[in-house]
């Protein structure tokens, strides 16, 4: 029987952009906003661009949080991408919210004081990988992806970092923890490297 | 450190692909779905298509342009032209577009900014700006007045307090093009181009002018612009996005090259 992948719908972005994405790479992904969904998928994927503090209390209002974690906790495959990056961490600075506490940390804002560096960081930039990962295969470091967004996460602990990017500072671009992949850049607008992100995805076990 | 992007930029009117000199004299020069592919697999970092459409009946023709292109094109790219309200932009995100281009309907009713950044976040709302150079007056300090129609209607409305306030309003970036270089293809509006973006916190993407790769690099290094919008000078075959991509690398700018 076909694998069931779910993308979570919580207001935040353009969720087709991902669907798109998906088939692209083979992947027949439904998008829901319905917690029974994320509990009965075999795969989630957990996007979203805009606001964290409206997206971290619209997920807690559909009980998209508690399914989340329980969907984690399970141990079936789970990918963050952008604000669904951030969201896993224990708290953001962004609004300051509460996040889904899976992996240890916290999100940070940019903070240029001297505006040398624009805020939101936008557009491509390169990814240094620290640490291999099934899902990082086919890239490289050097590799560049595509980000749109002004806070970072801060991973407390180095073995959750597998990827670093340069923007005024250092920060970590791509984490993960047991079952849990998740991208600070969009790899659904990423260009063949993106979608080799998700083509791996697509067949992880883990 | 983060890439200089290049744009190209695909102006379609009633489905098919059109390249404007001056705004005025349009011709057909295919299909945009079809270029749009061959520039992202050319290494292109982002797409606007650029409705043009002169009836209002046929503005859903976008729509499937938009959907057919989203289903091949795996960049960010945005869509404009005759977007006047949130269901406008609504309509083109759910077809497959990243950000919505707002242009005449944003200087005709600012609000639509703030209201288009609220509903879909200010990294997707980008505001273009159409430039005339009119000389420094006391009306307009910069030296440049904000136009509309595609040049014909000017606003009596300067160009640097009209980037200023469409930050302000909501605006995730700034596409600056002068309508005294576009379609000239002898050089972007150095001058204007920096003196906005030297003013702004939100990046700026030139247009207008582009001719030859020394153009690309000028913006990009005197004009401090964080992407340059390229139209003729790649739809004709002339260059090709890969070869100014290099060229520029060759030139030590931070361009994307592996892709």
């Amino acid at each position: 029987m076909a694998e069931r992948v779910v993308i979570v719908d919580y207001d935040a972005g353009n969720l087709r952009s991902v669907q798109r994405a998906c088939e692209h790479v083979g992947i027949p992904a439904e998008i829901s906003a319905d917690p029974a969904d994320i509990l009965a998928a075999d795969r989630v994927i957990f996007p979203g661009v805009g606001s964290a503090a409206s997206a971290v209390d619209t997920l807690r209002n559909r009980g998209l949080d508690v399914a989340l974690r329980e969907f984690y906790f399970k141990g079936n495959p789970l990918l963050g991408i952008c604000l669904g990056c951030q969201i896993v961490l224990e708290f953001t600075e962004e609004g300051r919210r509460d996040c889904l506490s899976l992996v240890e940390g916290v999100c940070q804002r940019f903070d240029f004081r001297d505006r040398v560096l624009k805020v939101p960081h936008i557009g491509w930039n390169e990814v240094e990988i620290v640490q291999d990962h099934p899902l990082l295969a086919d890239v490289a470091s050097g590799d560049e992806f595509y980000f749109v967004h002004s806070y970072y996460t801060v991973p407390t602990h180095q073995k959750n970092v597998y990827a670093m990017t340069e923007y005024g500072l250092r920060f970590c671009s791509m984490l993960g923890q047991d079952n849990l992949f998740a991208t600070q850049f969009h790899l659904e607008k990423s260009g063949r490297m993106g979608l080799s992100i998700l083509n791996r995805f697509k067949e992880w076990r883990c | 450190m983060l890439s200089k992007r290049i744009i190209a930029c695909l102006d379609v009117r009633d489905g098919k692909l059109a390249k404007s000199v001056k705004f005025v004299d349009t011709r057909d020069i295919g299909d945009p779905v079809e270029k749009a592919r061959e520039y992202y697999l050319d290494g292109l970092d982002e797409l606007v298509l650029y409705d043009i459409t002169a009836s209002s009946d046929k503005r859903d023709i976008m729509l499937d342009v938009v959907e057919s292109v989203a289903q091949e094109v795996f960049i960010p790219f945005s869509v404009g032209g005759g977007i006047r309200s949130v269901e406008d932009a609504s309509k083109l995100l759910w077809a497959g577009a990243e950000k919505i281009n707002l242009n005449s309907a944003a200087v005709q009713r600012p609000e639509l900014i703030a209201e288009c950044s609220y509903a879909i976040g200010n990294q997707n709302v980008v505001l273009s700006m159409d430039i005339l150079r009119v000389g420094t007056s006391r009306d307009f300090p910069s030296g440049y007045e904000v136009v509309i129609n595609g040049g014909r209607t000017p606003m009596g409305i300067d160009a640097l307090d009209w980037a200023l306030r469409g930050e302000e309003l909501g605006a995730g970036e700034l596409v600056v093009n002068s309508i005294d270089a576009d379609g000239t293809r002898e050089g972007y509006e150095i001058t204007l181009t920096r003196m906005i973006a030297e003013a702004v916190s939100i990046p700026v993407i030139a247009s207008g002018g582009a001719g030859k790769p020394e153009h690309l690099l000028e913006v990009l290094t005197e004009g401090k612009a964080d992407a340059a919008l390229v139209a003729s000078m790649v739809h004709f075959g002339e260059y090709t996005v890969s070869g100014l991509k290099q060229w520029l690398h060759d030139q030590g700018v931070k361009v994307r090259m592996r892709w």
